[in-house]
């Protein structure tokens, strides 16, 4: 198994090459969603205050 | 009331219809991708062979050319959607070119990273002006100049335009990087994939890049359709559809 994450001597290119590519890809799908739910949450808050409004004229 | 719920339904239809169907597909999508990725990382990482010349360095590779392809593959999307855009004014088509752009910069960012790490142990250097790595970091300047106008111009529709003119008049970089390593005497190494006929790339490698492209391509896919909805319902948000469909709660959306 040491002998997998040595790569031969390359370890800390191979790997850090690896974990680069993962942290980016995984930061684009989390903030994707995130932006998905604040977008729908902000929505929600106009649509509420447009129909309050609406409620009292 | 809103007054454009008076306007005819077509107008958004192509939206909502979009919308619809992709929230259908959004899970088989991704599926697919983390279907290719696990066969792709365990072939790159354990079963592909060492390089006979590079040694294990060259597993860099599945992470590499994916993102070097996808870098050109989702600016070719973005000129494709942007030149229907300019000629057709087709909403859909600039939400799907504003959408990739930051996927398009990540990817380019990433090849070019990645290329650098593999680059010191291979070539002594992290970095050289070499056509090939030139003409990429000048893609990344087009992403990130792209992405800088899509933010500096408050009307959306404005913004498409004109972000798309900027993606068409830069699109003739791609083939620059592409034949770069042809045209001139480059450090980075030829093709050795997209050789037609015989690609010289032993099959137990190949194999591994193929799952890793696929895997890439499908994210890139799940990425966009995530995107592209969060734009049509922001697009639409003064349509009676988008706020129904929002109004349902998760469960209606």
């Amino acid at each position: 198994m040491n002998e997998f994450f040595a790569m031969g001597g390359y370890g800390a290119y191979v790997w850090s090459a690896y974990g680069i590519s993962a942290i980016v890809m995984a930061g684009n799908v989390l903030l994707s969603r995130r932006a998905e739910r604040e977008l729908l949450t902000r929505l929600v808050e106009r649509y509420e205050g447009e129909a309050e409004n609406d409620a009292e004229t | 009331m809103n007054a454009s719920i008076f306007q005819p339904l077509h107008k958004y239809a192509s939206l909502m219809h979009f919308h619809r169907l992709s929230k259908a597909a959004s899970p088989w999508v991704a599926w697919c991708s983390a279907a290719l990725f696990v066969p792709g990382l365990i072939g790159g990482l354990w079963l592909a062979p060492a390089d006979y010349q590079q040694g294990d360095s060259f597993r860099i590779i599945y992470v590499h050319v994916p993102s070097a392809w996808m870098s050109l593959f989702i600016y070719m999307t973005m000129a494709g959607a942007g030149a229907v855009a300019l000629i057709w004014k087709i909403k859909l088509s600039e939400i799907v070119m504003r959408a990739s752009a930051s996927l398009g910069a990540s990817f380019t960012f990433l090849a070019l990273v990645t290329g650098s790490i593999w680059g010191k142990p291979m070539w002594g250097a992290w970095w050289v002006w070499d056509a090939r790595l030139t003409s990429e970091l000048i893609l990344l300047f087009l992403y990130l100049g792209f992405m800088a106008l899509q933010n500096a111009i408050e009307d959306r529709r404005v913004a498409a335009r004109a972000g798309a003119v900027l993606v068409l008049i830069g699109a003739v970089n791609i083939p620059i990087i592409h034949y770069s390593v042809e045209w001139w005497n480059t450090l980075h190494q030829g093709p050795t994939v997209s050789k037609l006929g015989a690609p010289s790339i032993d099959i137990a490698m190949l194999i591994p890049l193929l799952l890793m492209v696929g895997a890439f391509m499908t994210y890139y896919a799940a990425i966009l359709l995530i995107r592209v909805r969060a734009e049509i319902l922001s697009y639409d948000r003064n349509t009676a559809w988008v706020r129904e469909l929002v109004m349902a709660g998760p469960n209606g959306r």
